[in-house]
C-alpha cells in the first residue's frame, strides 16, 4: 500500500489539519514508511478471532440521572479563546 | 537528604530533622540550579509548592501525617492540576491553566504531598525520546548529549538527577518503563483500570495508565498506595478493594526469599536468534539479573509469546485511531490555541490545529483518521484489534506456566539526541518490549539491572518484569528482593 499526495490531503482535511503541498509530500513519505510497518499485521491469520477493544471485559456502569456537577462556567470560560455573554464565539456558520 | 528514600524522608519529617518547607526549598533550589541544563520541568510555581509545604508542616505538627505528607513529588505535565499551567508538552495547551484537578493530583493533595512542578514530556505523550515536546528536548542526566526516553522523560530525568524524590508518569506503550530504564529508575505501569484517568489528558484511552517513577520498588509501592483506587469519574476505573502494595516486602529473612517463584523467559526475547534484537551488552546485564534471581530461589521456565512481534504494528493502528478521536477536542473553541487569522469555521479549526500540534502528533492523527475511514476500517482497525486479542491470549497461556515474565525493557541504552528523530519507524521500535503489555492491559515495571560501559561514560540498563492482572504487589516484591541484593538502583549521575 502506498498513499498518494491527494490521499494525504484528503486525510488531513478529514482531520481538520491545514497542510501545504510541500508538507503533504514529506508527510506522505513518512506515512508510507509507517504503513509498511503496519502492513506486517496482514501476515497474521485472524479468522475467527473476536476483536479486542478493551483490556478489561467490563460492562459500562450506569448512574442515576441527576445533577452532580456544580456550575463552573465562569472558570471554564476564563480560559476560552473568545467568549461573550457566557457563550463561546466562533466564526459565522450559517449565512 | 536528597538521596533518601520516601520512607526515610517521611521519618526525617516526623523526627523534625527537616520541615516540609525546608525540604521543598532544597529541591526547588536544585531545580533552579540544574533544570536549565536538563529541561526536565516545563512549569514550576514555588509559591504554590511552598504553600502546600506549610500546610503539610501544620499537619505533621498536629500528628496527622500519612506516609507521603510533606514529601515533594514531580507531576508529569499530562495531569491537570487546578491553577497550574498544564501543557501536555504541546503548543496547543501552552496557555492552558487547568480549572480542575486530575484524580491523581487530588489524591496526592489529600495525602499531603507537595506538587513540586510539572515535568516535560513528549507532546501528548507521543514519543520515546522526549524530543517531540514543544518545550524542547529533555537531556539524560547520565549523559546530556543523550535522550532520557519518553514520553515521561522529564519525570525520569528529574528523579534521576535528584531534582525530585519521585514522580508520576503515564504509560500507553512504554512511556513509564522505557524512560525508567534509560535513566536508572524503578517505574511501574499498573493493570489497566487501577489508577483513575480522570484529568489525565487522553492519548489512547484503552491503553493509557498512570503510575509511579521512583528510585526503588519500595518507593513505587508507597506512591501506588496513594494513586490507586476506584473513581466513578473514570468510566473504565475498576471497582476493587484497596490494596497495600507494600504488603509483600516484609517477610522473614531468608537466603532464598523467592523460592517457589516461577519466572517466565519468553523465547521471543531469549531465543538464540531473537537475542539479536537487543543490544548485546544490555542482554548480558539481563542474563546476570536472571542468575541473581536464581540465587534468590526463583526457577525459570521457557515460555512463548508467539504474537509479540506483531504488537508494534497493531499498536500503531490502535493508538493513533484512539488519538485521532481524542484529540479532535482541540478545536480552538473552548480552550487551547486558536489561530490569529481565518476566513471561516473550518479554516479556524484546521489552522489552529496545524499551528497547535507538532509533527509527530499530526502524523499520528493522520494515521488514525485513515485507519478509521470508510473502506479501511476492517483491514486495519479490526485486524489490529484481533491481533490485540491474540497477544492478550498469549499472556493468559504464559501465566499458566509462570508467575512473572522477565525480559529487557528497551533494546538499547539511551540514544543520542537526534539519532532517531528523523525516522519515526526506528523510534517506534524502541518500544518493542513494552507495547504488548499495554495491549493486554497487564502490569509491567522496569528496574535498574546494571550499566553498560562506553568510551565516554556509562549508561544504565533496565530489566522488565511483567505480572498477571492485579499482581502489582507481587511484581513490586519481586523487584524489591532484587534491590535488596543489588545496588544499581542506588547509583546517581555526577552532576554537581
Amino acid at each position: 500500500m502506498s498513499l498518494t499526495q491527494e490521499q494525504v490531503r484528503r486525510i488531513a482535511h478529514l482531520a481538520r489539519i491545514e497542510i501545504s503541498d510541500a508538507e503533504a509530500d514529506a508527510t506522505r513519505d513518512q506515512l508510507n514508511g509507517i504503513f509498511a510497518l503496519i502492513e506486517e499485521m496482514q501476515a497474521v491469520d485472524t479468522r475467527g478471532v473476536a476483536p479486542m477493544a478493551h483490556a478489561q471485559e467490563v460492562a459500562q456502569r450506569l448512574r442515576e440521572d441527576r445533577v452532580t456537577e456544580t456550575d463552573q462556567r465562569t472558570d471554564f470560560q476564563a480560559i476560552a479563546p473568545e467568549t461573550e455573554a457566557g457563550l463561546y464565539l466562533v466564526p459565522k456558520v450559517i449565512e | 537528604m536528597i538521596e533518601r528514600s520516601l520512607k526515610a524522608l517521611a521519618q526525617a519529617l516526623a523526627a523534625r530533622e527537616i520541615s516540609s518547607v525546608e525540604l521543598t526549598r532544597l529541591y526547588l533550589d536544585r531545580i533552579a540550579r540544574l533544570n536549565p541544563s536538563l529541561n526536565a520541568f516545563i512549569s514550576i510555581d514555588p509559591e504554590r509548592s511552598l504553600a502546600q509545604a506549610r500546610a503539610a508542616d501544620a499537619r505533621i505538627a498536629a500528628g496527622e501525617a500519612g506516609p507521603l505528607t510533606g514529601i515533594p513529588l514531580a507531576q508529569k505535565d499530562i495531569f491537570c492540576a487546578k491553577g497550574w499551567r498544564t501543557t501536555c508538552g504541546s503548543r496547543m495547551l501552552d496557555n492552558f491553566v487547568s480549572p480542575y484537578d486530575a484524580t491523581v493530583i487530588e489524591k496526592f493533595d489529600a495525602a499531603g504531598a507537595i506538587n513540586l512542578g510539572k515535568t516535560n514530556m513528549d507532546e501528548f505523550a507521543m514519543g520515546s525520546s522526549n524530543e517531540t515536546s514543544f518545550f524542547g528536548p529533555v537531556r539524560n542526566p547520565w549523559d546530556t548529549t543523550r535522550v532520557p526516553g519518553g514520553s515521561s522523560g522529564g519525570s525520569a530525568a528529574a528523579v534521576a538527577a535528584l531534582l525530585a524524590p519521585a514522580a508520576t508518569g503515564t504509560d500507553t506503550g512504554g512511556s513509564i518503563r522505557q524512560p525508567a530504564a534509560l535513566c536508572n529508575l524503578t517505574g511501574l505501569k499498573p493493570t489497566y483500570g487501577v489508577v483513575s484517568r480522570y484529568g489525565m489528558i487522553a492519548f489512547a484511552s484503552s491503553l493509557d495508565q498512570a503510575g509511579p517513577m521512583a528510585r526503588s520498588a519500595e518507593d513505587c509501592a508507597l506512591l501506588l498506595n496513594a494513586m490507586a483506587g476506584f473513581d466513578e469519574r473514570d468510566s473504565t476505573s475498576l471497582d476493587r478493594p484497596l490494596e497495600d502494595y507494600t504488603r509483600d516486602f516484609a517477610a522473614a529473612a531468608d537466603a532464598r526469599p523467592l523460592a517457589g517463584l516461577r519466572i517466565g523467559l519468553p523465547k521471543e526475547f531469549f531465543g538464540e536468534a531473537e537475542r539479536a534484537g537487543c543490544d548485546a551488552a544490555v542482554m548480558r546485564l539481563v542474563d546476570e539479573a536472571i542468575a541473581e534471581y536464581r540465587r534468590l530461589g526463583a526457577e525459570t521456565v521457557e515460555i512463548s509469546l508467539p504474537n509479540m512481534q506483531r504488537s508494534v504494528p497493531a499498536y500503531y493502528v490502535i493508538a493513533p485511531a484512539e488519538a485521532s478521536s481524542n484529540l479532535s477536542r482541540f478545536d480552538g473553541v473552548r480552550y487551547g490555541h486558536r489561530a490569529a487569522e481565518y476566513a471561516d469555521l473550518n479554516e479556524m479549526y484546521s489552522r489552529s490545529r496545524a499551528e497547535g500540534f507538532g509533527a509527530e502528533v499530526k502524523r499520528r492523527i493522520l494515521i488514525g483518521t485513515y485507519v478509521l475511514s470508510h473502506g479501511y476500517y476492517d483491514a486495519y482497525y479490526l485486524q489490529a484489534q484481533r491481533i490485540r486479542r491474540l497477544i492478550a491470549d498469549d499472556f493468559v497461556a504464559a501465566f499458566r506456566q509462570c508467575d512473572v515474565i522477565l525480559g529487557p525493557t528497551s533494546p538499547d541504552t539511551a540514544f543520542r539526541l537526534g539519532e532517531k528523530a528523523a525516522d519515526p519507524v526506528q523510534m517506534y521500535l524502541s518500544d518493542i518490549y513494552t507495547i504488548a503489555v499495554n495491549l493486554a492491559g497487564l502490569p509491567g515495571m522496569s528496574l535498574p539491572c546494571g550499566f553498560v560501559e562506553a568510551a565516554d561514560g556509562r549508561l544504565p540498563a533496565g530489566l522488565q518484569l511483567i505480572g498477571n492482572y492485579f499482581d502489582e504487589a507481587r511484581l513490586l516484591a519481586v523487584a524489591h528482593r532484587y534491590q535488596q541484593v543489588t545496588d544499581w538502583h542506588r547509583q546517581h549521575p555526577e552532576l554537581d
